[in-house]
């Protein structure tokens, strides 16, 4: 114990002195929870577009001045004829343009019917089929107020009720997030370089043939890995609940609890890695490019897993940080208990439990 | 020239020599590529729904039945109270719950207005905005079939109505993909470029085969420059890889001129690799390295609007990004590939970056010191 005790303090001077390391390990999670908390939304607004109008009448500057006003739309420029149009289009500012045909007020006030042409740039499809919505809906609204005066037979309301985020912040979603992919770079990452870079450097060879045992040694690379990233934990927390106003509605021993089991996860994770690669370069490659852009995709926080072919969600299952997400998600923010989320914790410990022993199986006390 | 003729081949010999290294530059982002665009689809559909029916009416089961065939929702359960329904959305086997409050029908047709009830799981906003936006359009128009049918002589003609007529260029059939491509061909290649000129020198210093260069007469930006050329041509080899997979497997063929592209992607990886070097020069280890880029990277790929628009970020933000290339490079991608857009629509984008690959390479150059 004593002897284990030892390698863990040099492992930990060794973190403790790389001070650019430690600034970026500590450095990332806040700096991520700000960019996703102020700067990231899904929220469609301000989006520039143009209007066309042939009609100049009374009918067409109401429905423009509408438009201007909502806070969706930046009307940039109005267009004289739809030749512009494309060439506005090509240079990439321009979401949508409006065109009102020649007699609009007077087609609608003498055939009671009028059209309006709405042309979005669907390269980005969801933007276009929001901006269509939207601007649908203003229409929609100033048809309202024109038929005020004609009731309106069996009418149906609904209802809505956001649950858990009535004022649909993105907070809720990408915190869980957040914890997840920053847990699972640290833990991976640098303990699959940390151990390679020893056997890089040669110096793994003096530390096998000393009489402490290899596998502590490997074990003991983690624990500063371990220690490193609790803090991290509550670093992310505290911002969460003290600057995004996301409180903690479970229990918070438990959430605590759940994230030093899927540390653990990673940390074995990242072992298995370094025993199977010679060169930090693919350490690091394997780790980033394998694990960076699936742990962002699978885990379900930016992408809907639903809308994934079968065999991709299928694929999501492998991937720990989809547990460790589903986890967060139900006991921070919909406040479960445990017994909601037993069968992802337990999911969470058979794959630490499988990767520990496959890399005690392939780990070579030879080099 | 000749000493960088030398070092040209010293870096080849390296790259190709190290055969593990090579095929994960060049496989990793071809699969990613291949699978990634699958995996990143926002288009929202089978939104799971629960359903409470309390009024078991001709009416009611009209309703649920439409919200079925829209083919945005999957039916998932029938329950008896609110209460039971909420418990699937905390299980996560709902995302939206329809209650239907007893004497529905009845009471339409008696008192001429019903309210209906809907929960809508809203941890993911975007989900919930339009899971909710849906659901409204198809009462909606169950609301006004109901009208018609009831009231067969219609009082509605004499009312004037406003036709939209939408059209979606570019991209009719609405395919995300032929969104998500480009964009992520983008960040592949600024992640495989960036890495790799970040990891480079300082290998040779962790190596100490640095030394031997610093007492030889190899000049600093011969050095440098010896570092950005074979990672250039890698990185050009990467991307038309990514095309051609972009074409293979998801028939996206550029609508504007691939000079156009090519040109824009020469000077981007310039900047992008002059920048993986400036960090190169300015750590010691391997392991710094990769964690100060994997921090820049992590930064500009969030910021760089593949996954979220640009526009709708707070001012501040959008003004960092103007200092974001790779907002830069996915925009041209995305003009390029999609809108067929031409040199002269992308020359402010193409000066910008060419400005940063200037800054960014004699930031390196001066950074490189031959002393210790």
């Amino acid at each position: 114990m004593k002897q284990f005790l030892t390698f863990v303090r040099k492992e930990f001077l060794h973190v403790l002195r790389d001070k650019k390391t430690l600034f970026i390990l500590f450095g990332m999670p806040i700096v991520q929870i700000l960019i996703f908390g102020f700067a990231l939304t899904n929220e469609v607004k301000n989006s520039q577009i143009v209007v066309v109008d042939y009609a100049k009448d009374m009918a067409s500057q109401e429905i423009i001045t509408k438009i201007e006003a909502s806070r969706y739309f930046e009307i940039t420029k109005s267009l004289a004829g739809s030749k512009e149009l494309e060439a506005a289009f090509r240079t990439g500012k321009i979401k949508m343009a409006i065109v009102f045909p020649e007699g609009f007020n007077n087609q609608l006030l003498h055939q009671n019917k009028a059209q309006i042409q709405v042309i979005a740039d669907a390269s980005d499809p969801n933007n276009a089929t929001t901006l269509t919505n939207y601007v649908s809906s203003i229409i929609g609204d100033y048809q309202a107020q024109l038929n005020e005066n004609s009731p309106v037979p069996y009418q149906i309301k609904p209802e809505v009720k956001m649950l858990y985020n009535p004022q649909l912040k993105g907070a809720p979603n990408f915190v869980p997030g957040v914890m997840a992919l920053v847990l699972m770079l640290v833990c991976v990452m640098m303990t699959a370089i940390s151990i390679v870079k020893e056997k890089e450097t040669g110096t793994m060879e003096i530390l096998l043939v000393s009489p402490f045992k290899p596998i502590m040694v490997i074990l003991s690379k983690a624990v500063p890995y371990l220690l490193l990233s609790m803090v991290n934990v509550v670093s992310i927390l505290l911002l969460s609940v003290f600057v995004l106003d996301l409180p903690i509605a479970g229990n918070i021993f438990l959430l605590f609890a759940e994230s030093t089991l899927f540390i653990i996860t990673c940390l074995t994770l990242g072992i298995f890695i370094s025993v199977k690669t010679d060169s930090q370069q693919t350490a690091m490659l394997i780790s980033l490019l394998g694990m960076l852009l699936p742990t962002l995709l699978f885990s379900g926080f930016m992408f809907p897993i639903e809308n994934m072919p079968i065999a991709l969600q299928w694929f999501s299952n492998i991937v720990p940080s989809k547990w460790y997400y589903i986890i967060v998600k139900g006991i921070m923010i919909k406040g479960l208990g445990f017994s909601y989320v037993w069968k992802e914790t337990l999911i969470l410990f058979g794959i630490t439990v499988f990767l520990l022993i496959i890399s005690l199986k392939s780990f070579k006390i030879r080099l | 020239m000749r000493i960088i003729k030398f070092l040209l081949i010293k870096e080849f010999k390296q790259i190709f020599r190290n055969r593990a290294i090579l095929a994960v530059i060049m496989v990793m982002p071809v699969m990613q590529l291949i699978i990634l665009p699958l995996a990143a689809n926002y288009e929202i559909k089978n939104i799971n729904l629960a359903v409470v029916d309390n009024d078991r009416s001709d009416y009611s089961r009209d309703l649920i039945n439409k919200v079925i065939a829209s083919g945005y929702f999957k039916l998932r359960s029938y329950n008896d109270s609110y209460k039971q329904a909420f418990t699937q959305v905390e299980e996560d086997n709902a995302d939206l719950i329809l209650e239907i409050p007893r004497g529905f029908e009845q009471d339409l047709m008696r008192e001429n207005q019903q309210q209906l009830f809907i929960g809508v799981n809203a941890i993911n906003g975007t989900k919930a905005g339009l899971g909710a936006g849906y659901i409204a359009d198809i009462i909606r128009d169950y609301n006004s079939n109901l009208r018609i049918k009831n009231n067969p002589q219609g009082t509605f003609n004499a009312i004037p109505v406003i036709e939209i007529a939408s059209s979606n260029w570019y991209n009719p059939h609405l395919n995300y993909r032929l969104y998500m491509v480009p964009g992520i061909l983008a960040i592949l290649v600024t992640l495989v470029g960036g890495f790799l000129s970040a990891l480079n020198i300082v290998k040779e210093k962790e190596a100490g085969t640095i030394e031997q260069i610093n007492v030889s007469p190899v000049k600093k930006y011969h050095f440098i420059l010896g570092k950005l050329i074979p990672f250039w041509i890698l990185g050009n080899v990467i991307f038309t890889l990514g095309l051609l997979v972009g074409w293979l497997f998801y028939s996206i063929i550029p609508l504007g001129n691939l000079w156009v592209l090519y040109a824009f992607v020469s000077v981007y990886l310039l900047a992008i690799l002059g920048f993986g070097l400036l960090i190169s020069t300015i750590c010691e280890t391997q392991q710094q390295a990769m964690l100060i880029m994997f921090f820049f990277v992590m930064i500009i790929v969030l910021m760089g609007g593949l996954f979220t628009p640009i526009d709708s970020m707070p001012d501040w933000a959008k003004k960092v990004s103007k200092f974001n290339p790779i907002s830069y490079f996915i925009d041209v991608m995305r003009m390029v590939i999609i809108k067929g857009s031409g040199f002269r629509d992308i020359s402010k984008h193409i000066l910008v970056i060419i400005g940063f690959a200037i800054a960014l390479n004699f930031a390196a150059i001066l950074n490189y010191r031959k002393t210790s």
